[in-house]
């Protein structure tokens, strides 16, 4: 059965998670931005992981992104190794003594961590599972555990946390500070910064420039704590919603369930009751 | 005449109604209107109260099923609605991964209402898209001894299973206060 949707709905490491725990085989491929990105995994392994458009090999970058050959090496390579698989490029640059089979090892491993690590941070995006789809034996896979790999990703999603963590509420509006200092006088805007300064009144809350911008919520927290950091504007409080009364932090659910009624009838007429509903249910 | 009652849960249409309707002996009492919302205009109309449906056990003892509305701005009748019940069903439609994190938060408020035991109905397992059961388990995060059942809503059989598999957790449960009684 198909295993997809949307990183709106998962998130990567949830995805990952899943993956690991049900010891999945196949191809993970997620769409987002005009971007594909292609993740393998093998008995709940990743296995491979690619950014970008498919190419007939990738041995030759994957070392230069490493340090180990330099952009010229990593030309003439690619040049003139057209037709061959990254397994036999590995073979020759082996024998030619340009690398290890370390060096070749910790390259590939290290620029499918590198796929993997960004992707935690897409929020949007398609996905489709295609279970037992492997990336063809030409390539070099590199057995990986995904435990590790959840561990560090999640590591550095900190920094979406402590936006989440920082601006909590997207309802809520926001003004220009009334007392600019002059650290404001050199401030440097991007243009999506522009956009959202335009946007800036106590009547629109950040949630309203975020779709009138197409931002996602990461973007309009991560833009709007650089401005509230730059002094440049402040959160207007507003007063209250009218909702339903939340559990408090350390009110157990324990608490909460002695609120329903409790059963009056004795354990022997319920459980009669029970096999009653049973055996007319069966019957239906 | 007594009264027994379970609550048929789950997201904006996770397929409530017809998962009532499968079983009820009476047309399924609900209150639709007109959708409005256009982020909901995915069905013309939807259950702005509750469904009800019922099922005569004998003489004397009667089984309502209640579904709840879907929608976030009337979960203020959840609790009302979770009051007494014997147990609950979270319908989730498997095609819709975009449900799959409402559903979490709709069965965890339900999980603190009462500790009454439910299961996981996993509808539309008929359909291409639908994810297996058991990657739902993982996304919802349910503990192993919750059941998560396949479904479709408009199967009577699939329906009666996912009913008789809530009773047989709901006697499993005063299996337990029965022991805890005697020690």
């Amino acid at each position: 059965m198909a295993l997809k949707g949307n990183l709106r709905d998962f998130s990567t490491t949830q995805l990952l998670n899943l993956i690991n725990l049900a010891r999945k085989t196949g191809t993970l491929t997620i769409q987002s931005n005009g971007e594909v990105a292609n993740m393998s995994f093998q008995e709940g392994k990743l296995i491979y992981a690619h950014l970008g458009a498919e190419r007939e090999n990738y041995l030759a970058q994957f070392l230069h992104n490493a340090g180990k050959l330099s952009k010229e090496q990593a030309d003439i390579i690619e040049t003139r190794v057209q037709g061959k698989s990254d397994k036999q490029i590995g073979r020759l640059l082996i024998q030619a003594g340009h690398v290890t089979q370390s060096d070749i090892i910790q390259s590939v491993r290290q620029n499918i961590l590198n796929v993997v690590y960004k992707l935690f941070t897409w929020v949007e995006g398609l996905f489709r599972f295609e279970a037992n789809q492997l990336p063809p034996p030409t390539l070099i896979t590199i057995p990986i555990d995904l435990e590790s790999v959840i561990m560090e990703g999640s590591r550095r999603l900190q920094e979406w946390e402590i936006l989440q963590e920082e601006l909590p509420d997207l309802d809520v509006s926001l003004r220009f500070t009334e007392r600019p200092d002059a650290r404001l006088r050199n401030i440097n805007l991007t243009v999506e910064e522009w956009k959202v300064i335009s946007l800036i009144d106590p009547r629109n809350s950040m949630r309203k420039i975020a779709q009138a911008n197409n931002l996602s919520d990461f973007e309009i927290r991560r833009i709007i704590y650089g401005m509230l950091q730059a002094g440049l504007v402040t959160l207007v409080q507003q007063p209250a919603k009218p909702r339903q009364q939340p559990i408090q932090a350390g009110e157990s659910p324990r608490r909460k369930r002695a609120k329903a009624a409790p059963p009056t009838e004795s354990l022997a007429t319920r459980r009669s009751m029970v096999e009653r509903i049973m055996d007319r249910i069966r019957g239906l | 005449m007594q009264a027994a009652k379970m609550v048929i849960t789950g997201p904006f249409s996770s397929g409530k109604t017809e998962f009532i309707g499968a079983v009820s002996e009476i047309d399924v009492v609900s209150t639709e209107r007109k959708i409005t919302s256009s982020a909901e205009q995915i069905k013309e109309t939807t259950t702005v109260a509750m469904d009800f449906g019922r099922i005569t056990v004998g003489d004397d003892l009667v089984l309502y099923l209640f579904g709840t509305p879907g929608q976030r701005r009337f979960d203020f009748m959840w609790d009302i609605l979770s009051q007494g019940m014997l147990g609950f069903v979270v319908m989730v439609d498997s095609t819709k991964p975009e449900t799959f994190r409402e559903a979490k938060r709709i069965l965890e408020t339900f999980e603190g209402y009462a500790s009454t035991p439910y299961v996981v109905a996993a509808n539309k397992q008929d359909m291409e898209d639908a994810w297996e059961p058991e990657d739902l388990r993982i996304i919802l995060r349910l503990r192993p001894e919750v059941k998560i059942l396949p479904c479709v809503a408009t199967d009577k059989e699939t329906v009666k299973n996912v009913l008789l598999e809530l009773l047989y957790s709901i006697l499993e449960e005063l299996d337990k206060e029965e022991s805890a009684q005697h020690n």
